[in-house]
């Protein structure tokens, strides 16, 4: 019940262990909250972050400030004293709120009593992924491919962990006792522990090896940044600047995702090129991913992906965005009259035995929308990947699988439909589906492949060295000291 | 609606509370002996809101602010009145009820308005019977319907003059489609224990029921000849008066005028403030302690009189009340404070306490009690804010305990403190001790209580004992109070006070809680229902010669 008397707060001094511009040193209510969180963020850190990593010297990038320079601050750190800080953009005085009801009057500053608790289930939904997929990821360290590849790993891993940092910034500044008790809440749910799990499934799901954390940060965290992108349009000014910067940061995580499929790609054909091959087992053999394989890893992590965005259907987003406390894609720069009062949106679902369009009205489909403004966006990524074995003449297409394959949310959950969109019975899917979704044994055979290699300038035999190193760094540079 | 009886919207529609025997225009109150008459006299032209006549005896609620100040007179000004008559001054008429075409022409929130207060007038004429020693006798000396009924059921006898004529009815439903919701329903089982049957017949039929039959149905205690009459009233008053324990010989105490301000902030009296804010949709009410616990004798407190603080601050907090709930409706959370020395309210509680039994402090508790309850049924969200300055102890902590929420801010320097009079004498209208209904009369708790009592209880203890419901401490304060309030005036108006109403009382009922919960629930149902208030409604189209029409589906 009692937080932390007055008293005990001399002992830290903010500015220097938490860069912020939220004039942390002389916010009381916040700092007694940190107080508190900020050994019990650390004690997660080293529980369920990157295993056996504490001594390990790593070039990061640090924000230490929301200048044009300060956010991307590189040198070697000990990642449990990386300075975990609190950016906001900077403030805009005239803001105003641009979309649903209350458009046009100025965006809050303080969380409206009517949509708290609202505001609250949103930030701690978004906060609740940072720290999973960290916890997803714990053990990927130890099957790098490269040194290049576990600093980009614990980029981001440092990176969601600021992530959850930014949430419980709001948390704890916007939502008094209820938020501080929800950002411990935070640091106790464990990804895929089943007495105490991550909020959302594809969280607890295990991020097993190399392959699976591209996919995921490809495709995952690249919801992540539509979700944040839609928050970034609240009206709650706060989480509108929290999110904005945020974004900055994700971009990060997708480049190491769509280029390391892209390395996993290149590789693949080079060998494939190089010694003639088609036969997936033959391309196996030479101990690189087959792309078919490859396909199906890219047709499990898009539709569980999918699943992210909710329901097609949702007076959740309806009632959200009407409020103005999430917006879509791009808001500021759509021109209608942002309020979806008479508009309508198709969407797709089951119908007389068949995928059929419907026409439901926008504001109900705002989930709906902004999948699809993600996959446009996942397409053109997958496009980029498809110029590769184009490059070396390999008649090889990946393609995104239809929207209603392999899905547990929306319209489609409970149907059986194919990549292709093809509408399937209980038994059909179980005969094929093998060849659509990861199997145990394209696990298996993934799996072992992964192997340590930390020799500065190598690379796994699986996988393609990236064009360049981080910070204008040459690749074969120390990324990582071992001590 | 084409209501023009709507809510005030300026100053100088301002309902007024207050009056005085020289400006009633619908009463005459005279005194002889040891009883009191109440002769009702409704001027037709004199209703509160032009558009309807005032025929037969019927009142709205000007008629009724003039009965509850006549009342309040006779048990502060005449504490030798041990029984009152209530009659009619009109020939073959004792009262034909609320006037029906001002029903027809208001607001939904001013019916309920209305209703409230007449039931909280009746109610406290059993409260006084209960407690006071003061007794009514109800002598219909004419017709009597509806309304007219309803307030001649909260008497303690019922006198019908028997001339072959006047019947006693509850028309209300045959004839208006609505419930005698004045407690008429209630009052007919559970008071007069009129078998069910026959209170069905009895409620609908239009004409009602007369002579012998009335009373042999139980629906009045004597039917007695026109020439007999008045011998019967006074002989009944005086033997009620002689089992009164009201004093014979004592001097009464004046009511004197309020002071009070009244101006767009809001309403300032000496003891109590209300500031209004309507942007926020809030009023805040403070209700100050006094600078010292005042006298401690009898001889002092009557000398004192109108201007003892439990006395003076409780009929400003009681106009207070009554002047937001009608005059303010879209103010949707009254916010409470107290200021001043916990210690002299904790003293002027000892001096309640120990002088229970004496006829003015009785009277002071019984005017506390009954103002505290209009707080239990007013359909307002209820904040208590408990900080530093605060003085919630005694009979005032009764003010949070009213709260649907109270906040205490975590800070040494707050406290909050029990009297014995939170023990007893000021009962919600449900007749349970606040603490009693808060804690479901669980009687170790209730124990546990006693034991603090007089102690100051800091936040922790006080939330530990489950008298507040949260303690922000003074970094989430303000955030905390101002989003409690904006997440609460964000909900249903409707549904707030819906919930409210269920959550107050608990699982203990009396008569009445059963008027202010069964019946004018349903009531309040039937009142905004097209067979009611519809363009073909009965209360619509009573008196213009259309029949009403119904939709016929049971609901």
């Amino acid at each position: 019940m009692a937080d932390l008397p007055a008293g005990t707060q001399q002992a830290i001094d903010y500015s220097q262990h938490i860069p912020n511009n939220v004039d942390l040193s002389n916010d009381r209510a916040l700092q007694r909250a940190l107080e508190r969180w900020q050994p019990a963020f650390l004690n997660w850190w080293d529980e369920t972050g990157p295993a056996n990593t504490a001594n390990l010297e790593v070039y990061l990038r640090t924000a230490i400030s929301v200048d044009r320079d300060g956010w991307a601050n590189f040198g070697y750190v000990r990642m449990p004293e990386y300075r975990w800080g609190i950016f906001l953009t900077p403030r805009d005085e005239h803001r105003k709120i641009h979309f649903g009801d209350r458009k046009d009057e100025p965006a809050w500053q303080d969380v409206p009593g009517e949509y708290r608790s609202t505001l609250r289930r949103i930030i701690v939904t978004q906060g609740d992924t940072e720290p999973a997929s960290v916890e997803q990821q714990r053990l990927l360290g130890a099957t790098c491919p490269s040194l290049y590849d576990l600093r980009n790993l614990f980029q981001v891993n440092v990176e969601e962990g600021r992530h959850l940092w930014a949430m419980v910034y709001l948390l704890h500044k916007h939502f008094g006792r209820d938020g501080r008790e929800e950002a411990e809440a935070l640091l106790q749910r464990r990804s895929g522990d089943p007495n105490n799990p991550r909020i959302l499934t594809a969280f607890n799901e295990k991020t097993s090896n190399w392959l699976a954390y591209y996919m995921f940060t490809f495709f995952t965290d690249r919801d992540g940044k539509f979700q944040l992108a839609a928050l970034a349009e609240s009206a709650f000014d706060p989480l509108a600047r929290t999110t904005k910067f945020m974004l900055t940061e994700e971009a990060h995580h997708m480049f190491v995702g769509e280029s390391g499929v892209a390395r996993v790609l290149q590789r693949s054909c080079e060998i494939m090129r190089e010694h003639n091959l088609t036969d997936p087992s033959q391309v196996r053999a030479q101990g690189v991913i087959d792309l078919e394989t490859l396909q199906r890893f890219v047709n499990f992590h898009y539709s569980v992906t999918l699943d992210l965005f909710g329901s097609e259907v949702s007076s959740n987003a309806a009632s959200y965005y009407t409020g103005g406390l999430k917006g879509r894609y791009g808001e500021t720069n759509i021109t209608d009259n942002h309020s979806l009062g008479t508009d309508f949106y198709t969407i797709q679902e089951i119908e007389n035995g068949a995928v059929a369009n419907r026409q439901v009205p926008a504001l109900t489909a705002l989930n709906a929308r902004l999948r699809d403004d993600y996959t446009r966006e996942i397409q053109a990524g997958v496009d980029r990947w498809n110029r590769i074995p184009e490059r070396f003449g390999i008649p090889f297409q990946m393609m995104l699988p239809h929207v209603g394959f392999h899905r547990k949310i929306g319209s489609f959950a409970g149907q059986y439909v194919s990549p292709e969109g093809r509408l399937l019975s209980k038994e059909d899917w179980e005969r094929q589906s093998a060849s659509w979704l990861p199997s145990d044994n394209d696990h298996e055979f993934v799996g072992s492949l992964m192997g340590r290699v930390i020799e500065p300038g190598k690379f796994a035999n699986w996988i393609a060295p990236p064009v360049r190193g981080i910070n204008n760094q040459p690749i074969e540079f120390e990324y990582v000291r071992f001590n | 609606m084409d209501a023009v009886l709507a809510e005030p919207n300026s100053v100088s529609d301002f309902v007024d509370f207050q009056t005085a025997p020289s400006r009633y225009r619908h009463w005459k109150l005279s005194i002889e002996d040891r009883v009191a008459t109440l002769a009702m006299d409704v001027q037709e032209d004199a209703g509160i809101r032009p558009g309807y006549k005032l025929k037969l005896n019927s009142y709205d609620l000007g008629v009724d602010i003039e009965l509850h100040d006549a009342l309040q007179r006779i048990r502060f000004e005449h504490p030798e009145v041990a029984s009152v008559v209530l009659t009619s001054a009109k020939p073959r008429v004792f009262c034909s009820g609320a006037n029906i075409y001002m029903l027809g022409l208001s607001s939904h929130a001013w019916k309920v308005n209305f209703c409230k207060f007449t039931n909280e007038t009746r109610n406290g004429m059993e409260d006084s019977s209960a407690d006071s020693g003061l007794k009514f006798i109800a002598a219909l000396n004419g017709s009597t319907a509806g309304g007219g009924y309803e307030l001649a059921l909260a008497c303690d006898e019922i006198a019908l003059v028997d001339d072959r004529s006047s019947a006693v009815s509850l028309p209300e439903v045959p004839l208006l489609g609505v419930l005698p919701g004045t407690g008429g329903l209630t009052r007919l089982t559970d008071k007069r224990h009129v078998r069910r049957d026959l209170a069905d017949v009895f409620c609908t039929t239009p004409e009602g029921v007369q002579g012998q039959r009335a009373k042999d149905w139980g629906l009045v205690d004597a039917v007695v000849k026109p020439q007999e009459f008045e011998a019967y009233v006074k002989s009944r008053a005086l033997a009620l008066a002689a089992l009164s324990d009201r004093p014979n010989d004592a001097r009464g105490v004046e009511l004197t005028p309020l002071k009070r301000a009244i101006d767009e902030h809001g309403y300032h009296y000496r003891y109590v403030d209300v500031a209004l804010d309507p942007q926020r949709r809030t009023a805040t009410l403070t209700i100050r302690a006094p600078e010292s616990a005042g006298p401690a004798s009898i001889d002092e407190i009557l000398a004192a009189g109108a201007e003892w603080w439990p006395f003076e601050m409780s009929r400003e907090l009681d106009d207070a009340i009554l002047s937001l709930r009608i005059n303010q409706v879209e103010l949707g959370v009254w916010i409470f404070s107290a200021e001043g020395d916990r210690k002299n309210v904790l003293d002027i509680d000892s001096v309640l306490f120990s002088n229970r039994d004496h006829w003015f402090v009785r009277e002071v508790i019984g005017m506390m009690r009954r103002t505290f309850a209009r707080i239990d049924v007013t359909s307002r969200s209820l904040y208590a804010l408990v900080e530093p300055a605060t003085c919630f102890a005694g009979s005032l902590l009764e003010l949070a305990l009213a709260a649907d929420r109270v906040y205490m801010l975590d800070d040494p320097q707050c406290s909050i403190a029990l009297s014995e009079m939170n023990f007893g004498g000021l009962e919600m209208p449900n007749g349970l001790a606040r603490l009693e209904a808060r804690f479901h009369g669980d009687q170790s708790r209730i124990s546990e209580l006693r034991e603090h009592i007089g102690h100051a209880l800091g936040p922790r203890e006080a939330a530990q004992l489950g008298l507040v419901t949260f303690t922000p401490d003074e970094l989430d304060w303000n955030d905390e109070i101002r989003l409690a309030i904006e997440s609460r005036l964000a909900l249903s108006p409707d549904a707030m006070t819906g919930l409210e109403a269920n959550l107050r009382f608990g699982e203990h009922e009396s008569m009445e809680s059963r008027i202010f919960g069964r019946l004018s629930a349903w009531q309040n149902w039937i009142f905004v229902r097209p067979n009611a208030v519809g363009p073909l409604g009965a209360l619509k189209v009573y008196g213009t010669g259309n029949r009403a029409k119904f939709d016929w589906e049971r609901v």
